[in-house]
This record gives C-alpha cells, structure tokens and sequence, in this order.
C-alpha cells in the first residue's frame, strides 16, 4: 500500500481543534453514560453521509501521530470504502496504517467487529447509519428520546415476539439491538448478531458516531451488553456446515462467494486479517487453490502486506 | 468484481482519472470556463450557493465545473469546503427593505408604494426554443433604461399589512438571542424557527417545491397569497469589535418572498393574516416561494392546527429536505453490504427449510 505523507493545506486529522475538542466532549458525556445516544454538532465531511462520516470524525477527534490506524468494511480492509477512509486518514494525519487486528491502537469499522479479540486500550470506532434502535417502531426522534428516557421498551420486546409468532425466529440478523448496562437498548450497528456477544465485556473501548443524524455513543471496557432475547427463545448466533474454504476455520463470520453462473460457491472469512493470518500459520482451506486460480487471493501470501 | 479481495486501491484511483476524462468530454470543443458558468449559468450558481450554504459566486461556478453540472454533488463541494473556514464573526443582520430592487412584486396590490417592477423573469416568456442561441448568434443583449428610476421607498408588504393589525405580528424571541447555527450544532425538536428558515434555505428546491405543492393541492390547510416577491442586492456589514463601528463587507443577491395565509383566530387570537417567509441567495424565486410555504406550514403547531400532512411535520421536513444527507444515504446502498446479506440469506434458507420439514411431518401425519 503507498504511504501518503500528512497534507500540509490541512489541519492534522482534518478537523480543525475546537471542532475536535467539541467532538471529545460529546465522547466523554457518551462514555459516562453507556448506550445513551449524545447529540453533537456533526460538521460538513468531504465523504459523503452515509459513508462513515460519524466514525470518520470520532477518529479524528482521537488520532494521534503515534496511533496505528486499520480501517475494515464488511470485515475486510480491502474493501472500496475502507480503502477510501483509510487513504483519507493517511492524507490528513499520515499516520501509519495495519491491517493487522492487534497492531491498531484504533479500528474504524463499518458492520463487522474483527474476530481477533480487542485489548485494553485498543479502540473500535464504528460507522453507524442509524443510532436509534427504536426508529423502525416510532419515526420521531421526540417519541423515541422519551421512549429512553423512560426505560420503556416493551414495543422492542413485541416486535420481537411477533417474529418468534410468525417465523419461529427473531428474523432479525443484523443491527440487533442490545442492553447496555442495564439501561439503554442501543443499536450495535449492522454488525451481523454473530459479533453481538463480542460486545459484552470487552476489554477495549467501542466509540459509535453517526455523522448525518449527529449523535455518538459509547461501550465503555468491561460494560455489560446484552442481546434482547426471551427466556424460552434465548439469542443465537449464526452458524455455517462448513468451514472458511480458504483458512477452514470454524469460529469465524463467513461470506457467501460465487465462484461460477451455475450456482457454485464458496464460503470464505469475512474478517480477511483473520484469515491471512491463519493461511500464514499453515491452516489451509480446501478450496484454497481454487481461489488462487479465480484471483480471489494472492498466490502464497503473507500475514500482511501493510505492517 | 468490484470488492476484489485485494486490489481496491488501485481501482479506486483509476475511477478518479476516468471520472476526469469524462468531465472534459470531447477535447475537440473548448473548454468551459469558470467565468463562463458564472455569467451565464447565474441560476444553477444561485442554486448550488443555496444548497451549499455558501455566497461564494466563484466557487458556485467551479462546483458545477468539477461536477458536470450536477447540482447536488456540487452542493456537497460547496458544504465540505464551507465547513473548513474559519470564522471571524457574525454580520449585522441584513435589511431587505433596503434591498437595491431589480424585481419586486406583490399579488395582493394592484399598486402598492413603490409600484410593481417586473425585472428579469421567464414569466411572461413564451417557452419556445431560441434556436439562435444554438448557432451562438445572439445579439448582444440591450434592455433600454426606464425614463424614471425607482422610488426610493420600497415598504415590505407585511409592514404595510402589519400596520393595520392585520398580519401576524413577528418579534423577536425575548432578549434576541444570537439564532442557531445547524452546521455547528446539531438540531433538536421541537426546534425553533430560527432551526427551521435555516433548514429550508439549505433545503433541496425540488423536495421543497413538491412539498409546498402538496400544500397548495390539498395536504395541507393553508391557502396562500404572494404578499410581495423582491430580489435584488443587499449591503451586508460587520461591526469588528477592534472597531466598534460598521464596515460594509459588499453586497449580496437575495430573493425574499412574504406569503400572506389566512387564519381563522381562536379563542385568545383575533382572526389575522399568518406569514410565510422565504429567502434564498441570488436570484430563486421557486426556492424563496416554496420555502415560506413550507414555513407558514410548519407553524401548524404554534397555531393549535391539527399536524395531518407531511408538510405540517416537522421532524418530516426538516430532516429529510436536505439533499447532501439524503443523497449520502440513499448512494450509500452502493456500498458492499454482503455481511448483512450473508445473515439475512441464512435465516431465509433457515425458515424456508423448517417450513418445508413441517410441512413434510404434517403430510406424513395426514397419510
């Protein structure tokens, strides 16, 4: 990857410092107060709304010339609009970037938490389109800020129980909404249910900014997070028959590829760190090769190609 | 395939020299030039200003340069440049009243002081093709002088209503607190109107416009009358504390419009006139017109009406008129979403194979 040199025209992380102190306290508010969504004055971003603005500002507020960025979508660093984020991040601040999961001090990511499990002082920023989990059920934003105000989430739970009535299941398979220390049903983001459980407990910090609808919110390290579930229907993750085809894990978020027209497919990691890194430790999948000749990988790669 | 598993980088910037060539189109034809488009694009400068929330009439035309005229992408430019600048200060609040007039009329007056002045307008144009002007053959343009300038006195419609104690009356909020900025802070409801003219004037024309249409048609109560339409140039001024007195920075083209509705009263108000406000930089007529519908509209609330229809709902208009976030979210779909796809295809094929085992017991339970 080019390492770009930091933009003299711009101020170091963009965002001049007054607007980044601002960004700071309203971090700091969402810190003290886990789950609960604090407004704050979102400014004009040269990346469009909707594309991680929100995420893109709160590392902007925290970057550091000694920080070590990496950048994900969908789990993967290669992904367009990582690439877009991350060649951002490099232009502004020239901070170093990884791609390797426990070299970052801060991960911005959009719909996947990496599988690597977080340390302490390591800080997962996340993209969030929609930061009210209650939005889908009530539109107006005053009927949902009273709705948490007053703990009063019983609509939640019916919503989910009339999944249960009508497919057996909570067809709810991303975005799914979770207690946070048992106070504020928050939305985790569309991180596929499967990453919910790596909410709970976790040793690092988790920031969430959403830049068109100017709120951030916060999981502070060792927080309670909870999936809403029932007694009787209690909250699963998904789950797949095969292994990755390429480092044949079998604890990892797997993405469908389609490998022909006629209805061929292979499942491979989502998390492409992850999986490098197991290929570079010998775990080899059984479709590798066929994925070697589609291009899909690099022949015989390394852990990474970014450190 | 456009999210390889590796190789984005390079095909991002390949995107970013064909999006180059494209712009440029046939290199045969001349280059358009910034100035060009300022001169004679004035409207879409004017639009793209608006939306943009910036007077810059230069970078205007450059925004449509850079973006093949498209307004909206080239908004996002103004916005994304605007939000870098610094700030020195607030202006003295501009005078309309004072507005140097180019055009100025009213619907509810036959004549009124000041008199009606047409100004440049498309109204009375008939909408024919001016084929000359595909041969370049225009003749120089000549409008000839009125023999008489313009009375000096201009009074705002309103002002000559709001003397008899027929308009509704417009104060200031007590102690005329410095109104609130959007792009510094971010919006909460029930927001103010100073939130919501802010709102408006960054507002897409065409969501405004359809909305103060659905108003006219029908989903909405209010029956409006143009109280005065003016555009010209306004003097704006700022008082530097080093110097405690006015300075005047230049001057910029706004559009104002004053909608005059109809009000019924209620038990504590006598029945009156309700206005509607709109102002847009540059010359915007449908952007100014629309936007005090859209105002009168939105004070259902203030009015004990019944909010019933999109354009009487605040949290609607206000968070979904503004075209750079919409666009943003919308084109955002581009965006790989292959990790939610992959659960939702799950739980699909999960469902649809329970279904087919219950059905199959079922079956052998019936037979």
């Amino acid at each position: 990857m080019t390492m770009l040199q930091h933009d003299p025209d711009y101020n170091f992380g963009y965002l001049d410092e007054q607007t980044k102190r601002m960004i700071r306290r309203a971090l700091l508010k969402a810190v003290a107060i886990p789950g609960y969504q604090v407004p704050f004055g979102s400014r004009e971003m040269p990346l469009a709304r909707g594309w991680g603005t929100g995420g893109i500002q709160i590392t902007a507020a925290l970057i550091g010339p000694e920080d070590r960025l990496k950048v994900i979508d969908q789990g993967a660093d290669d992904t367009t609009n990582a690439v877009s984020i991350r060649r951002f991040f490099a232009r502004v601040s020239g901070v170093a970037t990884t791609e390797e999961t426990s070299e970052a001090s801060i991960i911005q990511t959009r719909h996947r938490i990496p599988e690597k499990p977080l340390d302490e002082g390591q800080i997962l920023v996340y993209q969030v389109p929609q930061p009210e989990p209650l939005r889908k059920l009530e539109p107006s934003e005053v009927e949902t800020r009273k709705m948490h105000a007053w703990a009063e989430y019983g609509a939640m739970h019916v919503r989910l129980y009339e999944d249960i009535a009508r497919f057996g299941h909570v067809a709810t398979t991303y975005s799914y909404p979770v207690m946070v220390n048992d106070r504020y049903v928050m939305s985790p983001t569309p991180i596929p249910k499967f990453d919910n459980p790596k909410m709970d407990d976790m040793p690092a910090l988790q920031l969430f900014g959403a830049g068109r609808e100017k709120r951030i919110y916060a999981i502070p390290p060792y927080t309670k997070v909870k999936s809403l579930d029932f007694e009787d229907h209690p909250f699963t993750i998904q789950s797949w028959t095969e292994p990755c085809a390429l480092c044949a894990a079998t604890d990892s978020y797997l993405d469908e590829v389609i490998t022909d027209d006629h209805g061929g497919r292979m499942f491979v990691c989502s998390d492409s760190s992850y999986c490098e890194d197991r290929r570079a430790k010998g775990h080899i999948g059984k479709e590798l090769a066929v994925a070697e000749a589609l291009d899909y990988v690099d022949r015989g790669e390394g852990a990474s190609h970014d450190a | 395939m456009y999210v390889a598993v590796k190789g984005g980088e390079a095909a991002i910037l390949a995107t970013h020299d064909l999006v180059a060539e494209e712009r440029r189109g046939d290199v045969s034809v001349p280059e358009i030039s910034v100035e060009q488009i300022r001169e004679q694009m004035q409207l879409s400068v004017a639009r793209v200003m608006n939306e943009g929330s910036l007077y810059d009439e230069d970078l205007g035309a450059l925004a449509l340069k850079q973006t093949q005229g498209d307004l909206i992408e080239a908004a996002f430019l103004m916005r994304a440049y605007r939000t870098t600048l610094p700030r020195f200060g607030s202006s003295v609040p501009v005078d309309t009243a004072t507005m140097a007039i180019r055009r100025r009329i009213s619907a509810t007056y036959k004549d009124l002081p000041g008199g009606q002045v047409l100004g440049p307008t498309y109204d009375y144009t008939h909408r024919l093709f001016d084929f000359t002007l595909m041969a370049n053959g225009e003749h120089a343009p000549a409008a000839t002088a009125a023999d008489h300038s313009l009375d000096a006195a201009m009074p705002r419609v309103p002002d000559i209503l709001g003397d008899e104690g027929l308009m509704e009356a417009e104060v200031p909020p007590q102690h005329d607190p410095r109104p609130f900025d959007l792009t510094r802070d971010p919006v909460e409801f029930p927001a103010g109107r100073d939130v919501r003219l802010q709102t408006l004037s960054r507002g897409d024309e065409g969501f405004l416009l359809g909305l103060a249409y659905s108003v006219q048609r029908g989903f909405g109560g209010n029956h409006p009358f143009a109280g005065e339409i003016r555009m010209g140039e306004v003097a704006v001024s700022f008082v530097p504390e080093e110097l405690g007195f006015e300075i005047d920075l230049g001057e910029i083209t706004l559009t104002e419009c004053q909608m005059v509705n109809q009000f019924k009263g209620s038990i504590e108000q006598p029945p009156q006139f309700t206005r509607g406000y709109g102002l847009a930089f540059g010359h915007a007529e449908r952007k100014a017109m629309s936007m005090a519908i859209i105002d009168r509209s939105l004070k259902a609330r203030e009015f004990g009406e019944a909010a019933e229809y999109p354009a009487q709902q605040e949290e609607f208009v206000l968070y979904h008129c503004d075209n750079v976030e919409a666009s943003g979210f919308v084109e955002h779909l581009k965006l790989p979403h292959y990790v939610d796809f992959q659960g939702e295809l799950e739980l699909l094929r999960k469902i649809r194979r329970e279904q087919k085992e219950r059905l199959a017991e079922r079956k052998e339970a019936a037979e």
